[in-house]
């Protein structure tokens, strides 16, 4: 619903001025701006060596980062978004989901691979923030629908890592039902007791908040991710007065018990194993 | 009668008749000629107004300040209707109502947004926009149909679950996400009915049910149009356009297979004739009601998941 809304304190920059991963040979750090190598930034997982911003990054770096090497495998590669509303603003749908596949080489918002993390198969679904602002629609629904389904088919546990701006307004309605869809399912992957890891990063907020994201057997989120249900400006312009420092971090829903951990990027595959293994053991 | 812009040739023609019958009794002169000429126009205005009513005008409609509200309707299709309150936890958000009600006899558990009808009273319900509580509340409440198996409806109307600071700190999204999780396994049949907005999360947040009606001039979206355009066009001016583009009427959302039925209003809107609308609406609920109440638990949770698992459309490479 708010993907185009994301705001705040300067840490976030605007959608179109950003890139996931940098590709040239330096790293500017966003936050406290110190430069490194690309190579330096990306050995240190994408987190900044000064400040410890951990940038926002893509499903393949996520892949990368918590599959055993050569474990992962795609699954449900083939599904696009169809226009069915014929949905027009300043371009047509249509065009601007081609513009999004060709700008990230990604069909949609969301990739979905099944592998090993520390020797143990799971599914981890994981939302591109580069993809019209990680919007949820159809398609983004459906491979959580479908990754719930391989999870009871393979008993499997399941991580969806969320980084979205909501529901895709170009969607309307359907897009909307994607949230009644992905708790639905849900509801099965608890009935046959797989565990569900919600990671949350920056930023999570909207209808993607208010469905499968807050519904983890564990809540867990990276540090100072923004997470919430309506945007910061919308807040601002209801209640008319300056929102506190902090409003909407991980650590502001760690204190109001809506987290069950915050995890560094860095710490990131071996607490999830570790998380994991307890539901197994 | 409050009249909306796009009624106006409607009011014209009603303040005419009223002047015309007024200077027949004041005057002692015969007028009936002129009456009937002027209601037959009065027909015909209608006719060309309510029959081609384009999106943005229902959206209207669905906020006509005197369009009928969820505790009407509850007063008006049920017997003995008991509120009850709180969330058990923080407080007792006065944007949703509930409590337990007679529908001929048998008990059910109703459960809606509430507007007001006054600048008072507007303020004191938040003008339907429910904080976490709220949502709590209403899950309190179906759990308790659930232990005592009664089923639930459930009357929509929000234009969105309220943006606040303190609802975040209180957990909007996980109540909302809390609700559509738990209503999409509650054992019991639910059913739910937009009675007039029907925008985004705050709407959905009770609206997970076995069957979805809308009436007829009402609206279900991700997003306001209003929203829609200051996003899409920077400026509030393009509603009418947003409205288009997001096919966010019940004659879209039945096209689109999303809801089960329309309910038809009186002609002109709900406000015209409320009580007729709150029996064709008891008609309807009562005739879905008695399907599902034939079919066991197990069957019941199962078809609601698989519903809302089908819905949207996509392609494949
Ligand atoms: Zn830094």
């Amino acid at each position: 619903m708010n993907w185009f809304r994301r705001v705040t304190q300067g840490i976030h920059t605007q959608m179109s001025e950003r890139k996931e991963v940098p590709d040239g040979l330096w790293h500017r750090c966003s936050q406290c701006k110190t430069t490194t190598t690309t190579r330096a930034h990306k050995n240190n997982l994408w987190v900044c060596t000064n400040c410890d911003y951990h940038s926002r990054i893509g499903s393949e770096e996520y892949f990368e980062i918590l599959f055993d090497k050569g474990t992962a495998r795609k699954l449900f590669g083939n599904l696009i978004a169809k226009d069915t509303l014929d949905f027009t603003d300043s371009i047509s749908y249509k065009k601007r989901l081609q513009q999004s596949q060709k700008k990230t080489g990604l069909d949609d918002a969301m990739q979905v691979a099944v592998g090993k993390l520390n020797g143990s198969e799971l599914v981890v679904a994981c939302m591109d923030f580069s993809f019209i602002g990680g919007s949820m629609g159809v398609v983004v629904g459906e491979k959580i629908s479908r990754a719930i389904d391989h999870c009871l088919e393979h008993h499997l546990p399941l991580l969806i890592i969320s980084k979205s701006g909501g529901a895709r307004m170009m969607e309307s309605a359907f897009s909307l039902m994607q949230m009644a869809k992905t708790s639905a399912k849900l509801t099965l992957l608890a009935e046959a007791k797989l565990p569900y890891i919600s990671l949350m990063t920056d930023p999570t907020t909207g209808g993607v908040t208010a469905s499968f994201a807050m519904l983890g057997d564990l809540n867990v989120a990276e540090p100072n991710a923004l997470i919430g249900f309506a945007g910061p400006r919308v807040i601002k312009e209801t209640i008319r007065r300056d929102l506190p420092d902090g409003f909407q971090t991980s650590e502001f829903l760690l204190e109001h018990g809506f987290l069950d951990k915050i995890i560094h990027r860095k710490q990131l595959k071996d607490q999830l194993g570790q998380l994991f293994a307890h539901f197994r053991q | 009668m409050v009249f909306l812009d796009f009624e106006q040739p409607i009011e014209e023609l009603t303040e005419r008749i009223a002047r015309v019958k007024e200077i027949g009794n004041t005057e002692k002169v015969d007028v009936s000629k002129t009456i009937v000429e002027l209601e037959q126009k009065l027909v015909l205005a209608k006719q060309r107004v309510y029959k081609n009513l384009s999106r943005w005008q229902r959206v209207q409609l669905s906020r006509h300040p005197e369009r009928p509200y969820t505790l009407y309707y509850i007063q008006q299709m049920f017997d003995n209707f008991v509120e009850l309150h709180g969330d058990r936890q923080v407080a007792d958000d006065k944007a949703i109502v509930g409590g337990l009600a007679s529908l001929n006899g048998k008990s059910v558990m109703v459960i809606g947004h509430q507007k007001g009808t006054d600048t008072k009273s507007r303020q004191y319900r938040n003008f339907g926009m429910a904080n976490p509580e709220g949502y709590r509340k209403a899950l309190r409440l179906m759990h308790l149909a659930e232990k005592f198996d009664k089923p639930v409806i459930c009357f929509i109307d929000t234009p969105g679950a309220y943006p606040g600071l303190e609802a975040e700190e209180r957990g909007q999204a996980e109540a909302i996400a809390r609700n559509l999780f738990e209503m999409s396994r509650l054992p019991v049949p639910i059913i739910c009915v937009i009675i007039g907005e029907g925008a985004s999360g705050g709407a959905l947040g009770i609206g997970i049910g076995d069957r979805i009606l809308m009436l007829e001039n009402t609206w279900y979206s991700v997003i306001s149009p209003e929203s829609c355009s200051s996003i899409l066009w920077h400026t509030w001016e393009h509603k009418e356009k947003a409205a288009e583009a997001l096919r966010l009427t019940p004659q879209d959302m039945l096209q689109f297979k999303l809801i089960d039925e329309i309910v038809q209003e009186p002609f002109g809107g709900a406000h015209h004739d409320p009580a007729q609308t709150a029996a064709t609406l008891k008609n309807t609920i009562e005739k879905y009601l008695t399907d599902l109440l034939v079919l066991n638990k197990k069957t019941l949770v199962s078809q609601r998941i698989q519903k809302f698992s089908t819905m949207g459309e996509f392609a494949q490479k």
